[in-house]
């Protein structure tokens, strides 16, 4: 077995420690961003659904704020964002080159797309639904735990699903300030030093997250829709 | 006595990008404890807005709301939500929480108050009997038929004990047995809970089967109001009529008699005429009455005889005979008699 990819993909084995390494790299950036991202877009998304107009908490200016935040980082192409916000990300982590470095533009460019997933995944949830909720007496906590997230769960879940794999997409470009990755494997290693079979190789690794997140997405997604 | 619910000059006014909308325009309303009001209207003529003022659901851009004698709009967010839990709220798409039990479901109006998780286990089992679903309390709402979901909502909305119960559309989204079914749980619960309802419907049939007052809104508006008997059987405006009409289905079978042949070609002393009665006079022998003592026959061509709160209530369209004076003797007397008399048709010489 281990002779036969060893003969398929000489590159690949030679090369694996590197190859771990990266695998783990791209694991670490895309949980650790995972997580800040969505702690950070859950909140925006929820601000921007009960500020707008007709929202439980409704506020004009609050919201026209939040709106454009989001709408403007969503705009910058991630690659231009590593190095337009090197500044800021020195501020938080101390550095911008690295696996480090790279983790705050992930979280800045990857929070106000979840945002926006959050805000249309929330929005379905039917405004009779909330009325009903209101009319017995359900204060805005309540509305925002029991009823937001709990009648929207399963699409959140979908959504989230949806970031993750767009998140996985952004640590590709890692590379580029040292972040190294999968991707930066693909290309710096395996595409310019025409060592093919580790592009193929890191490929096949991504495709393999990406199903899984989709994977467990849809089965948690079957679990608790009713 | 205090009513339980009181609304004065109310105007709710909503502003769109260039329009400005008067949804309700100076109402004022007075419910009594133990009342099941009926508001009938056409969509669009202001009932759901004038119902979520009530609860707050819509702020009023100005008038006042009282209800239970609190003044509504100068409550705090917090005493506004413990008077809103004294206000029970069914709606015509039931919108119950997908995602949580039938139990969960009636649970969420408990989960702020004071009850232990034991007793709130309790209420909402009483609940869920009261409504009889017990054996669906761990089903989902989409395990559910429309009739069904209609009665967990009725329990959420029980769940605090409310003194008043808004029924916005909620039969609307039904078929005609469940409707009926929901109108008569809607009643029980009025006279064993002796919970003040007000219901809001497009339908008259909805009005008749279980309201004592009814008020007719159009264009945000009340045109007329009163109780069930005094509407249904001596309404002024016309929209009242249409929509008793629509109800005794009249409407439907006037056309059918107007083209027929004898009644387009009416005889010399005959007249086409519709008699509305109530109650008492129901008991008389109306029509061989009018042949006793008037010698005009009468030939029944629609009837509609329906019972209102123990209250018979008569609709007939009827071709009336005999000679002029007669004629006139018998309807005089029948309007003396609380009988409406509508003259539908005269023959054409009589017109000379």
């Amino acid at each position: 077995m281990m002779t036969e990819i060893a003969r398929l993909m000489p590159n690949v084995v030679s090369n694996w420690s590197e190859v771990v390494q990266s695998t783990g790299e791209t694991i670490y950036m895309t949980i650790v961003s995972g997580i800040f991202a969505g702690i950070i877009g859950l909140i925006l998304g929820i601000a921007l659904v009960i500020t707008q107009d007709g929202g439980i908490l409704a506020n004009k200016p609050v919201y026209q704020v939040l709106d454009k935040i989001v709408n403007l980082f969503r705009s910058i192409p991630f690659i231009i964002l590593l190095a337009v916000i090197g500044p800021f990300t020195r501020l938080v982590v101390g550095t911008t080159i690295g696996t480090t470095g790279v983790l705050v533009p992930l979280i800045v460019g990857c929070a106000p797309f979840y945002a926006r997933q959050v805000q249309n995944a929330l929005l379905d949830v039917a405004p009779g639904i909330i009325e009903a909720a209101e009319s017995v007496g359900a204060g805005p906590w309540s509305l925002i735990f029991r009823v937001y997230l709990r009648e929207g769960a399963p699409d959140l879940v979908r959504v989230s699903v949806v970031t993750i794999i767009s998140l996985i997409g952004l640590t590709t470009m890692a590379g580029v300030v040292g972040g190294g990755g999968l991707g930066n494997l693909a290309v710096s290693v395996g595409y310019q030093r025409f060592e093919n079979d580790i592009t193929l190789f890191s490929t096949l690794l991504i495709l393999i997250m990406v199903f899984l997140v989709q994977g467990i997405g849809d089965w948690i997604v079957k679990k608790i829709s009713h | 006595m205090q009513p339980a619910i009181d609304l004065r000059h109310i105007d709710v006014t909503f502003h769109n990008k260039n329009k400005t909308v008067h949804a309700v325009q100076d109402v004022s309303l007075e419910v009594e404890p133990g009342d099941i009001y009926g508001i009938v209207g056409y969509s669009g003529a202001g009932k759901s807005t004038l119902v979520r003022v009530i609860n707050m659901l819509q702020k009023p851009t100005s008038g006042q709301v009282i209800v239970n004698g609190h003044n509504m709009e100068t409550l705090k967010a917090k005493e506004l939500r413990a008077a809103r839990r004294k206000i029970g709220m069914i709606f015509q798409h039931f919108n119950l929480m997908n995602e949580r039990t039938i139990a969960a479901n009636v649970a969420f109006p408990l989960q702020d108050g004071p009850l232990s998780k034991q007793e709130r286990h309790e209420k909402v089992a009483k609940l869920l009997e009261l409504v009889e679903l017990s054996d669906k309390a761990n089903s989902y709402p989409s395990q559910l038929s429309g009739g069904q979901k209609q009665r967990v909502a009725i329990a959420r909305a029980l769940a605090n004990d409310p003194e008043i119960l808004i029924s916005d559309e909620a039969t609307s989204a039904l078929d005609p047995k469940t409707t009926l079914s929901i109108l008569k749980l809607l009643q029980s619960l009025n006279q064993r809970l002796g919970l003040t309802v007000v219901l809001i419907t497009h339908e008259m049939d909805a009005v008749k089967e279980v309201c004592n007052k009814v008020a007719v809104m159009e264009n945000g508006r009340i045109i007329e109001r009163g109780s069930l008997l005094e509407l249904f059987s001596h309404p002024k405006e016309k929209l009242t009529r249409d929509f008793i009409e629509t109800s005794t289905q009249i409407n439907q079978a006037l056309p059918k008699i107007l083209a027929q042949d004898n009644i387009k070609h009416l005889q010399p002393g005959q007249v086409l005429v519709k008699l509305a009665y109530q109650g008492a006079n129901t008991d008389e022998p109306l029509i061989s009455g009018l042949y006793q003592h008037y010698e005009v026959a009468a030939n029944i061509l629609y009837g509609n005889i329906e019972i209102l709160q123990q209250t018979p209530i008569g609709h007939l369209v009827v071709v009336l005979s005999g000679t002029p004076d007669h004629l006139d003797d018998a309807l005089e007397n029948l309007r003396t008699d609380q009988v409406t008399v509508e003259i539908l048709k005269q023959p054409e010489e009589a017109h000379d």
